[in-house]
């Protein structure tokens, strides 16, 4: 097997380096582009596991629980991610609704299903079966994930209403702002190393 | 000193997982993950440009439609992206305004300027400045989805508002046309190879 070949390429303008031994904190940087070449990693691979369970919990936690709540006189209204999701496909932006439902609700909790299958074989030093399949998955969908926007656009939708009703924030923003944390941080670079780490 | 590039080396980078292949051993599939492998990336600068010429077009029914529709006792009124941030800066909410004006206005039209100016460069070959151009790129990739912050704060306005005593809020096709703005400029980011700027080298030397 080639797996471990010491060399690592740039991504963005294809110099080609020996793979450096980075102490904590240190970065290597691409001298010709600058681009980031490698980082040490932040978790250990049962670090990693240990918060993909906390993603979960915090997955099944924001299917139920509402985002926000608002109270106008004695009524109450509150709206969960999904029916934020399910608002779009009243009237003509039907194919919107798919878009959204696809960056807050699919790609996440795809990404979070990938990791638990990957991270638990890891556990065990092994490959999950689809080991290859599973890893091109988490690539491709990393960009697409856009919880930290919702998150953004829940805090402005609380502002833009406030004044004329009471609007509460809940415990589901904190969920969200967490699970948008994890992911970030789990479905990033971190999970990369279980290329060279599993035979 | 600069280091060599893959071309000189006969490698090439696997984009699904990074790993530097050896041309000669492997010239099709990358032998770690089993994806294709290609120089650059396919057609790279024909994809880019029909995406953002795309999207460019879509960008005014985007900001000339109408996004949402407020139906309460005081009467109904239509709102487009630039309307609500002219209302919300006349209310006092100067924030709020300059957040929506930046992800829904700021982001996509630097986003356009930036993919317009790295096509052009590279399409004339320009050697000027290529570490700040991948710098402009790598800035792209950064703000990507943020314009999408209209779209949600649309949907949930949407959930929230209906048929309670503040009327019903509805979205209109403005949303629709922005999301498909922000895609497609994700997906012309994504099609664009930063490669392209330094292959001017291999000219050189």
């Amino acid at each position: 097997m080639s797996d471990n070949t010491p060399l690592i390429i740039c991504e963005y303008c294809d110099a080609v380096y020996q793979r450096p031994t980075l102490a904590i904190h240190q970065q290597a940087h691409c001298v010709r582009c600058g681009g980031l070449l490698a980082r040490p990693h932040l978790f250990h691979v049962d670090h990693l596991l240990a918060l993909c369970v906390t993603a979960i919990m915090l997955v099944a936690f924001l299917s139920f629980y509402p985002v926000l709540v608002i109270r106008t006189g004695g009524q109450t209204h509150d709206a969960t991610l999904v029916d934020a999701v399910w608002a779009l496909t009243e009237g003509p932006t039907g194919i919107m609704a798919l878009l959204a439902a696809f960056s807050v609700v699919v790609v996440p909790v795809t990404q979070v299903a990938l990791l638990t299958w990957l991270l638990g074989f890891a556990h065990f030093r092994q490959r999950a079966p689809g080991f290859r399949g599973c890893m091109r998955w988490l690539a491709t969908l990393g960009p697409w994930s856009m919880l930290e926007v919702f998150l953004l656009g829940a805090l402005v939708a609380v502002f833009k209403i406030t004044g004329r009703i009471e609007v509460l924030p809940t415990m589901g923003l904190l969920a969200l702002g967490g699970l948008s944390l994890l992911i970030i941080g789990m479905a990033g670079r971190d999970v990369q190393r279980l290329w060279d780490e599993l035979p | 000193m600069t280091p060599p590039v893959a071309a000189e080396l006969g490698l090439c980078l696997c984009h699904h997982c990074h790993l530097a292949c050896e041309l000669e051993r492997h010239p099709h599939v990358c032998p770690r993950c089993g994806a294709h492998l290609h120089r650059r990336k396919r057609s790279a600068i024909a994809r880019t440009w029909a995406l953002v010429l795309t999207a460019l077009i879509l960008y005014i029914p985007a900001n000339v439609l109408p996004i949402m529709h407020t139906s309460s006792f005081k009467g109904d009124s239509t709102t487009t992206i630039l309307g609500s941030v002219v209302t919300l800066w006349q209310e006092g909410a100067w924030d709020i305004a300059t957040i929506i004006f930046v992800a829904s206005v700021g982001v996509p039209v630097t986003k356009f300027l930036v993919l317009g100016l790295l096509l052009c460069t590279v399409h004339r070959g320009s050697e000027r400045s290529r570490r700040d151009r991948t710098r402009l790129y790598r800035g792209l990739e950064l703000i990507g989805y943020w314009s999408m912050l209209d779209v949600f704060v649309a949907a949930l306005l949407t959930a929230l508002v209906q048929f309670g005593a503040l009327g019903t809020i509805e979205p209109r096709p403005g949303i629709l046309f922005f999301g498909l703005v922000v895609i497609l400029t994700m997906l012309a980011t994504l099609s664009f190879d930063p490669r392209l700027i330094w292959d001017t080298d291999a000219n050189d030397d």
